[in-house]
């Protein structure tokens, strides 16, 4: 009976801890997203109250997306964002294959090869990648940016995928081998198909780094046709210091499509790290 | 027969592998070993001229870069130490929070404490910008309700506060990472262990430090070495709140603005991708010795428990 009461009395104080620390993490998400919504009186006279019938305004809003090309920013994120999964996910599953279904030599080695770039961060070779954008042309485009998140994504992706490619099993390619199909009909076919969830893992972790990325942008393309919504809102908001009501609103509008991706992508991504999928 | 499908089996392995490896070796390995070049040439009259370990000597021996490059690292080991402090034994403790069998509302407190980490660091940036600014006052007015207006201050424009306030900022931010892996590694701890040390007497709080601490340290060692790379590496933050010369007075430099800086220049000194690319070079081996002594020192030593 004391332990049921002294149990009782614990899991009081996690949830009073944790709904403590719930309130941290979002009090500054809410405090933006309401005070957009506010005329700007209301902003500084009672920052912590959400927006009355008086107090409402969409003023902010409507400096924003006269002013800033927020629209053209989100196609690029978009772009850069899906294109770079797409051949992350592409090549990365075709070499994680080929690293784990066939034995040839210096098959260890490549894997070794591949893996460095899950600890070394990309950009500490930026100095050279921007020579070599400069070089080819590709300064200021989005294919600078998506081969450059495709590089950085492809090691883990690869250590990720070809774990998952060892599960499948031998037997079932065997018998496409026998039914005289090719080997790229048994990746395409057989393979991709049962790695399909870990494959939706391995995107969405690199969905967020690679949206919110500051560095790549500003170096290799930040001119007005290509700069993402990261970029975008950093330049935007920098002019705005003192415009409040733009500052917030651009804040909102730039939280806004990260929070509908997480929406949608949450459980797959708490599932993914959850199942261990990073070791 | 058999030496024909081998060698018409090498040629799918070729062409499996060729487009990763080759993205992945001209935008990964060869800029890393272009930036080493770089580093060890100098531009003298339009040309690139070889000169050896000079830029290095520079960078340790000239007081102007060599008291930039020190301040740098020195403000980068307390972002470390700050992030391993605070944040990795909070998430610690909220994940073995959650992991308690009988608490409800689970998924609710997991996804809103993970929501700062997918926000980018510019939106964390500007938003505690606004929060600690003292013209909008939010931060004075939360102290004042409890009672302890004279604490504050404009903590990001104070040379002795803004590295610090910075570091927690980032810690407010990436705090989901280590609740998430530690909770996944609390998760796979199996009942049948728990459930022989309740029979020994073994439970709540003890059991935390005495069974699932020593299991999920491989777990904390995988935090530590994330965070550290992380961290060696940081830029976007400071960029946002307190721009690229790390203002008040370079005292939020860390390497990631020192690199940026250098390469690209600022009002008064031009860029110098020579110069950049040993800043680079000395952070590339920073971060490559974090990584060494983890996986030697560290993960061969701790012990691995198979279940």
């Amino acid at each position: 009976m004391q332990r049921v009461r002294h149990n009782r009395l614990n899991l009081a104080l996690a949830h009073a801890a944790l709904i403590a620390y719930t309130i941290i993490a979002l009090f500054p998400v809410v405090i933006i997203l309401i005070n957009s919504f506010k005329t700007r009186k209301a902003i500084f006279r009672h920052p912590l109250q959400p927006p009355t019938p008086d107090t409402f305004s969409l003023i902010g809003y409507e400096t924003v997306l006269k002013q800033g090309d927020y629209l053209h920013y989100f196609q690029n994120s978009l772009i850069v964002t899906v294109g770079s999964l797409f051949f992350i996910l592409l090549f990365g599953a075709m070499a994680a294959f080929a690293l784990s279904e066939y034995r040839f030599r210096g098959n260890t080695l490549m894997g070794l090869y591949l893996a460095i770039g899950i600890m070394i961060p990309i950009r500490l070779g930026t100095v050279a990648i921007l020579q070599f954008m400069v070089a080819t042309g590709l300064v200021n485009t989005l294919a600078a940016l998506i081969l450059v998140y495709t590089a950085s994504g492809l090691p883990l992706a690869i250590f990720i995928l070809s774990e998952f490619m060892r599960q499948v099993s031998a037997d079932l390619k065997d018998a496409g081998r026998i039914d005289g199909l090719s080997e790229y009909r048994i990746f395409f076919r057989l393979v991709v198909p049962l790695v399909r969830p870990a494959m939706a893992t391995v995107a969405v972790f690199n969905m967020i780094p690679i949206w919110n990325d500051l560095w790549f942008p500003l170096i290799l393309a930040p001119g007005e046709a290509t700069k993402t919504l990261t970029l975008g809102s950093q330049v935007f908001i920098g002019q705005f210091v003192t415009n409040w009501n733009a500052v917030l609103s651009g804040l909102s509008l730039a939280i806004l499509p990260v929070m509908i991706l997480y929406v949608i992508f949450s459980r797959q991504l708490i599932r993914g790290i959850t199942s261990g999928a990073v070791k | 027969m058999r030496a024909e499908t081998r060698s018409r089996r090498r040629w799918h392995i070729a062409i499996f592998l060729a487009p990763a490896v080759l993205v992945y070796t001209a935008l990964m390995i060869l800029p890393l070993f272009g930036t080493l070049k770089l580093s060890l040439y100098q531009q003298v009259d339009q040309q690139q001229v070889f000169v050896g370990l000079d830029n290095f000597r520079t960078l340790f021996g000239d007081p102007n870069w060599s008291e930039s490059f020190w301040r740098a690292l020195r403000n980068n080991t307390w972002f470390f130490f700050i992030h391993m402090a605070v944040q990795n034994p909070i998430g610690i403790a909220i994940a073995a929070m959650l992991s308690v069998p009988a608490l409800r509302f689970k998924g609710f407190y997991r996804t809103a404490i993970f929501i700062p980490t997918i926000l980018s660091f510019v939106i964390v940036g500007f938003a505690w910008k606004l929060i600690l600014s003292p013209l909008w006052g939010i931060a004075p007015d939360l102290l004042k309700m409890v009672g302890l207006r004279h604490l504050f201050h404009p903590w990001l424009g104070k040379e002795e506060y803004a590295l610090t306030t910075i570091a927690l900022i980032s810690v407010w931010q990436f705090v989901g990472i280590p609740m998430m892996l530690i909770y996944a590694a609390l998760l796979s701890i199996p009942d049948e262990i728990l459930e022989a040390g309740e029979i020994d007497g073994i439970t709540g709080m003890k059991a935390f430090w005495k069974i699932k601490l020593p299991l999920i340290l491989p777990s904390i060692g995988i935090i530590s070495i994330l965070t550290f790379v992380g961290n060696f590496n940081a830029f976007d933050l400071v960029y946002t709140m307190e721009g690229a010369m790390a203002a008040p007075n370079f005292s939020t430099e860390v390497m990631g603005t020192f690199l940026f800086r250098t390469f690209f220049g600022h009002q008064t000194q031009p860029g110098d991708p020579n110069m950049g690319a040993t800043i680079a070079m000395m952070m590339f081996f920073i971060i490559l010795t974090g990584v060494v002594i983890y996986l030697f020192l560290i993960q061969t030593r701790m012990r691995r428990y198979q279940f």
